[in-house]
């Protein structure tokens, strides 16, 4: 492949919107009530029409015979680069928000920057991305404060969470070799120039939601490389039954 | 009041039902009237949101993304549906939580046809193909009922269960057009829901016992009988149109009538799910009440953080 780091690139930000969109669709139907039901369907809805416009982009650069299904779903687990935040399960709302709300401050930081980007395709997608996403960010960063600061028990909750999925935030900053390679075009975005503005940002909402930030200096990484936790295979093989039990059609 | 003045309003108000003007909240109507559009409309609130459950099933496993992102739109529609038949049983003087109490003890009903399992892609066609396609047949009439937010409500409801209609037929052609797996997963799903979907436009008239009230105030048009056999004339050509064949070897176009002859349906079948023995009953409601327990701290923290916000708000103002 002529531009296979922009094609991995690529694969990198749509893997994050896929694994996370199908998290918050396993959802559906199953909320704690009507209203957030319909909000967190329309997340996921986001996030695969993103995805959409990805893989689209990524079949034309790969320019063989894949299609944007192909690279969504027939993939080895080992291949997909999502980090491991957005494939956390849904242990509880705490947890599905918790996830979400970590993710949303980091994507929405990154889309402003890939706004800039020199790939005209990139830029527009973001460009687009960007009014979702910051939706997203607003609607669960209240949710943060609102189960922060509701009950006991709910702050309990939203606390063990945050606690919990704290390990998986650094590694939202780290850099790939495809990331250098673009940013060295001007086609990427330096993650690790975002890592400040992300903590203060967290900070600040957990403060509000009267939540600790945890202290904990231990994270985990490998999402990127394709190395991941033990979750994710369970989701590819909800996410790819069709295509794999049914071969080369069309549906 | 005495009787003579309830006689009165009565007579006044199915005189405005007579003239077609529309009953709005804050009107007085008969009791009977109120407690029959609780039932009706919240059976139907319900059977939105119990209806989300066989297709959300299939959310994490569509085979396309352009699939996947069609059925979540979808399942989110019967959501929003539920939402505003909700909201339009409040107006009747009944609170949300008493609804879904009623939904979670089992006192309210809803449709049966969500008692069956969806077991494979094709189901995602059959549904929205046959199962939308009945909603619609019973619904387009009740845009005209008498009850003015229930109306309102299924002029909304109408216009999106037609484009689940066609998305679900168009599910079935592509695969009726597909390869001989395909084609034979959409036969397999035809001939699972067709039945069902039949028996989902209600009892025969001769069982059915709300028809003649419901049919003066509108809530009610044709007869189930009429219905079901303006379904089968209508679905019975969509079938021949994509070569799939409708499970029913007593199926015989009667040139007389204009319309098809159908065979016998089993209606053992239809009492046993609607007595709660379906297939999937217990799990239907099992999901329903589980996501509705495990959401409880949920709203709680809501309602505590809105009222905090409230007293802080106020404490600011002194
Ligand atoms: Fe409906
Ligand atoms: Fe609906
Ligand atoms: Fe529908």
């Amino acid at each position: 492949m002529k531009n296979e780091n922009l094609y991995n690139y690529i694969l990198g930000i749509a893997d994050n919107s896929l694994i996370l969109g199908q998290r918050m669709g396993e959802l559906c139907g199953h909320g704690p009530n009507l209203e957030t039901d319909i909000a967190c369907t329309n997340i996921s809805l986001d996030l695969f029409g993103q995805v959409r416009s990805y893989f689209q982009y990524a079949a034309k650069i790969a320019g063989d015979e894949r299609s944007e299904d192909d690279i969504a779903m027939l993939r080895k687990e080992r291949e997909y680069k999502n980090v491991l935040l957005v494939e956390q399960p849904n242990t509880n709302f705490a947890y599905t928000l918790g996830r979400q709300f970590l993710f949303d401050v980091y994507h929405l930081a990154f889309l402003k920057e890939l706004q800039k980007s020199t790939d005209l395709t990139l830029s527009a997608i973001a460009n687009k991305c960007v009014k979702e996403v910051s939706y997203h960010e607003r609607f669960s960063s209240d949710w943060i404060k609102r189960l922060g600061d509701g009950t006991e028990e709910s702050n309990a909750k939203m606390q063990e969470a945050i606690n919990d999925l704290w390990t998986y935030t650094d590694e939202l900053f780290h850099q790939t070799n495809a990331d250098k390679a673009m940013l060295a075009e001007g086609i990427g975005v330096d993650v690790t120039k975002l890592k400040e503005d992300y903590y203060n940002r967290v900070n600040a909402v957990l403060e509000v939601a009267t939540l600790n930030t945890p202290e904990s200096k231990w994270f985990q990484k490998g999402g990127k490389e394709g190395i991941h936790t033990e979750h994710l295979g369970y989701l590819l093989s909800d996410l790819q039954y069709m295509q794999r039990t049914y071969p080369n059609m069309e549906w | 009041m005495s009787e003579e003045q309830i006689k009165n309003l009565e007579k006044q108000f199915d005189e405005r039902i007579a003239r077609d003007e529309k009953i709005e909240p804050k009107d007085w109507m008969p009791e009977k009237y109120r407690k029959t559009h609780i039932r009706q409309m919240s059976q139907h609130a319900h059977s939105e949101i119990i209806g989300m459950l066989p297709e959300g099933n299939w959310i994490t496993r569509a085979p396309s993304l352009r699939r996947k992102v069609a059925l979540l739109a979808k399942v989110q529609d019967e959501a929003g549906h539920g939402l505003y038949l909700y909201s339009a049983t409040e107006t009747l003087g009944i609170s949300r939580d008493e609804l879904y109490e009623q939904l979670h003890t089992g006192k309210a009903k809803y449709s049966s046809i969500f008692n069956y399992p969806t077991l494979t892609w094709a189901d995602m066609g059959a549904i929205g193909w046959l199962v939308d396609g009945a909603a619609i047949i019973n619904q387009v009439p009740l845009c005209n009922t008498s009850y003015g937010p229930y109306a309102r409500a299924m002029i909304r409801v109408c216009k999106e269960e037609s484009f689940h209609q066609r998305q679900g037929y168009e599910i079935m052609i592509k695969l009726a057009n597909g390869t001989p797996e395909q084609k034979e997963m959409a036969q397999d799903a035809l001939n699972r829901w067709w039945w069902p979907s039949l028996m989902m436009l209600g009892p025969t008239d001769d069982k059915s016992v709300h028809t003649a009230q419901s049919m003066k105030w509108k809530l009610k048009r044709k007869t189930n009988d009429e219905l079901r056999q303006q379904f089968i004339d209508q679905t019975v050509p969509q079938a021949d149109l994509i070569g799939l064949t409708v499970p029913d070897p007593d199926l015989k176009w009667n040139e007389e009538r204009q319309s098809y002859d159908f065979g016998a349906i089993d209606w053992d079948e239809f009492w046993q799910v609607v007595k709660g023995h379906g297939p999937m009953n217990k799990e239907r409601m099992k999901a329903r009440v589980g996501a509705w327990e495990r959401g409880e701290w949920v709203r709680d923290a809501a309602m505590a953080h809105a009222k905090k916000k409230q007293e802080r708000k106020e404490k600011q103002a002194v």
